[in-house]
């Protein structure tokens, strides 16, 4: 005669993905671990979206030529962090593909490669950083540049660590082919970090020569 | 109850300060973070409201009598840094952790060790902003902080970085819990409860969260670029090095006109669960509702600009339509209150009258922000008196006005005693007079051209007068939270009734009992409309659980319906909520 939950009894005590105990009922199919992560990369590329914004704000309201003179970034080595950081995601991908077939000596493998190659995109960068004849305070395209690759850099950091964290969770066999929500939610965040550094290559390199501002020899 | 696991974070009684202490500290428990959110609020609430009097007894006469312009300047800025950053909007959170997970008939939110962690980073953020005090005087450009008064150049104080840095960890804390806050709601329903089942207050919340989701990181945004030009000589902001002054305010105000509607949505929440159950009937056009809340939430990101009509650098007409086009959702959401009301039986306790006070200075506060829609008036009204008048009938007439209809609502859920009826009425009497008095000469100096966030003012005529009024009105004002705070203890220290559904209520938190234990439910009712527990207590989904603890009539004991009236109750539910309660839709 009663329809009621007995919401204990059904319930309670559910294992998800994340090794922690869900109570109750879960709606829909989707992880709710992976709910969070999705949320948190939306507040991420809003962030994001405000530093771009940024940059075209003061790129419209300069002349040509962009980037100024004196202000010369290197192409080349965007391009070969670019590389760095996709070869990184694919890498990435073939973690989360092992483990979802239950191979956590794969999945060991995979992050460890997915490490290094992210721990090289940051020393770079650093290089990148240190050769180039300009700082954040010599002008507005200092400004501009370093704080939006600045930002790009340090949410790779981020990602490096969190891909540590489940290297050692993943060498201690805390994930299987049933349980991987994390390597799932840091493998998303990190093609976030890949697409927003696409990003940053078109705008800050490639759309100059585009559009012809750059001046001859940059 | 007869299991043995308890909740992460369960409350278990061990003697000693230290533990009971601990408890708090370490808690996840979604309820005590609500408490914790609710004791943190209104510590910065008195202290707001403490420079708010500093503020009001400065302009009672004119002339500078008390503090110089320096410091007059970091009270009306830190008065509203306290009660936009570190009250409303934390507080109105607070009032959705304890309430949402409840509403909706979950254990507790999806996250909740994220849950404590959204909570702790606000006393963190307070401290920086506040401890600005003690290193040489804290922000002082006012709440919006607007370039180039906030460059290094014209403040030098260390008390301005740790507002930005503060404000940064408060956005962190409100993106995390707006995360939290949609995850739950997403996840976490109850079998039964579809989206358009769900309470009004749960819809505002998860609303809010989305705004919180997609504009806090853009405030982000502008503070550290903010930060990065105070201390690393960059030129986001800098006209003279190819930066844009009038960058700042565009990303703010991208943040923070969506930030209006993160104070006020939650407040209109608890409006239309207040209005239905003291005026004992269903809430009026129950999706006219939510499509007005999802429309003012879409609409909110297109109106940022109509807080800089007079700098010249934005499309008028553009701003001017959104603005007014923001109006009409709000518009579709008064009529729904008042035919809440309309033709039903009202009781008028402490929660209604401050819901009916919200519906009539929120009206107020919409009427005048209309009138600055238009940018030929506003260019005439900016940055008067005007434009602070607007702000507090919004904020306080509509926000908190909703919030403690929320506190007199939800007290005895909370503690199990419900609040003195007759200390909560004189409460709201002088809440109400002192506000009106307060805020609303503030029109009339507004429209004689008094500028906002001055120290002194001009032996205008009449102006002395009506600025004593205002400040009379403040301590009035101040005065009313005294007989709250008794209020309040008292009701503590008293005898506990621990009624599960003291107010006849319609909604699942009134599904348990008062205060809930742990996991919130021993037991759910089947959920078949937006009104659960009015469902059984009238008899029309059968639950003898639940009937027995509202003390409701149930299964052979009680009068059945006839056809007729079966028919009737079904179809004021179809009307309100779509699927009526008969829709036999399984459960599981």
């Amino acid at each position: 005669m009663t329809a009621s939950t007995e919401v204990l009894a059904a319930g309670h005590g559910t294992a998800s993905a994340e090794g922690g105990t869900q109570l109750g009922y879960v709606q829909g199919r989707l992880d709710t671990t992976l709910i969070g992560v999705l949320l948190f990369i939306t507040s991420e590329i809003m962030f994001f979206a405000g530093l771009f914004a940024a940059y075209f704000t003061v790129r419209a309201g300069h002349g040509n030529p962009w980037p100024p003179e004196g202000f010369e970034p290197e192409l080349p080595i965007a391009l070969v962090l670019l590389g760095i950081l996709l070869t990184s995601s694919l890498t990435m991908e073939y973690s989360l593909r092992r483990i979802r077939a239950g191979d956590r000596t794969g999945l060991v493998r995979g992050l460890t490669v997915t490490l290094v190659l992210g721990a090289l995109f940051l020393i770079g960068q650093l290089y990148d950083y240190s050769i180039l004849g300009f700082g954040v305070s010599s002008g507005i395209y200092g400004t501009v540049f370093y704080t939006l690759t600045g930002f790009h850099g340090a949410h790779v950091f981020g990602g490096v660590v969190a891909i540590a964290v489940m290297l050692a969770r993943g060498a201690a066999g805390q994930f299987s082919a049933r349980h991987h929500a994390a390597i799932e939610g840091v493998s998303w965040y990190w093609h976030f970090v890949d697409v927003v550094w696409i990003g940053l290559v078109t705008t800050l390199y490639v759309l100059p020569i585009l559009e012809g501002s750059a001046h001859v020899g940059g | 109850m007869a299991t043995t696991t308890l909740a992460p974070g369960a409350y278990v009684a061990r003697p000693g300060l230290w533990y009971w202490l601990s408890t708090w500290l370490t808690t996840t428990d979604h309820k005590r973070i609500g408490f914790l959110y609710l004791f943190n609020s209104f510590f910065f609430f008195f202290l707001g409201g403490l420079l708010a009097l500093g503020v009001r007894s400065e302009l009672a006469v004119p002339g500078l009598q008390y503090f110089d312009n320096t410091t007059y300047n970091q009270l009306f800025t830190m008065h509203a840094t306290a009660m936009l950053f570190l009250f409303i909007i934390p507080i109105l959170a607070g009032l959705g952790n304890y309430a949402v997970p409840l509403m909706i008939g979950a254990a507790d939110m999806a996250f909740p060790r994220i849950n404590a962690l959204s909570f702790w980073m606000l006393p963190v953020g307070g401290a920086l902003m506040f401890g600005g005090y003690f290193f040489g005087g804290t922000a002082e450009a006012g709440w919006t902080n607007y370039v180039p008064i906030t460059a290094r150049a014209y403040s030098p104080q260390a008390g301005q970085d740790l507002w930005i840095v503060g404000l940064i960890l408060i956005g962190m804390s409100s993106i995390l819990g707006g995360i939290n806050f949609m995850a739950t709601i997403f996840k976490l329903r109850a079998p039964g409860m579809t989206l358009m089942r769900m309470p009004i207050f749960v819809w505002t919340m998860l609303v809010t969260s989305a705004l919180a989701v997609f504009a806090t990181p853009v405030l982000a945004s502008v503070l550290v670029m903010l930060f990065i030009d105070r201390n690393y000589g960059a030129h986001f902001f800098d006209p003279s090095a190819g930066g844009s002054a009038v960058m700042w305010q565009n990303v703010f105000w991208f943040y923070s006109h969506p930030a209006v509607y993160i104070m006020i949505l939650p407040a209109m929440g608890v409006i239309s669960e207040v209005l239905p159950v003291f005026s004992r009937k269903p809430l009026f056009g129950y999706k006219a509702f939510v499509f007005a809340t999802a429309s003012i939430g879409a609409l909110g990101f297109s109106v940022w600009a109509h807080h800089m009509f007079t700098t010249g650098a934005v499309f008028l007409p553009f701003f001017a339509f959104m603005t007014f086009l923001i109006a009409v959702p709000t518009g579709v959401k008064m009529f729904n209150w008042l035919a809440t009301m309309w033709g039903g039986k009202l009781r008028f306790t402490t929660a209604m009258l401050f819901a009916v006070g919200f519906l009539a200075m929120f009206l107020v506060g919409g009427i005048d922000g209309a009138f600055a829609a238009s940018p030929p008036v506003d260019f005439a009204l900016q940055d008067t008196y005007w434009i602070v008048a607007h702000i507090h009938y919004v904020l306080f007439g509509g926000s908190v006005m909703g919030l403690f209809a929320g506190i007199y609502y939800w007290f005895p859920k909370w503690t199990g005693a419900r609040l003195h009826e007759g200390l909560g009425k004189i409460h709201f009497a002088i809440m109400f007079i002192g506000s009106n008095l307060t805020f609303f000469p503030m029109h009339i100096l507004g429209i004689q051209g008094m500028p906002r966030r001055v120290a002194d003012y001009v032996e205008e005529p009449g102006w002395a007068t009506i600025n004593l009024i205002e400040s009379i009105g403040a301590f009035i004002l101040a005065a009313s939270f005294l007989v709250f705070l008794w209020n309040v203890l008292a009701t503590l220290r008293g005898p506990k009734t621990h009624e599960p559904d003291p107010w006849q209520g319609n909604t699942l938190e009134w599904a348990t009992t008062s205060p809930p234990p742990p996991y919130n439910f021993d037991h759910l009712p089947p959920i078949r409309s937006e009104r659960p527990v009015f469902d059984v207590r009238m008899g029309v989904v059968d639950d003898p659980w639940l009937a027995n603890l509202i003390g409701a009539p149930s299964g052979t004991g009680r009068p059945s319906l006839t056809a007729g009236e079966h028919a009737s109750a079904g179809a004021t539910d179809a009307a309100a909520s779509g699927p009526g309660p008969t829709g036999g839709e399984s459960h599981r």
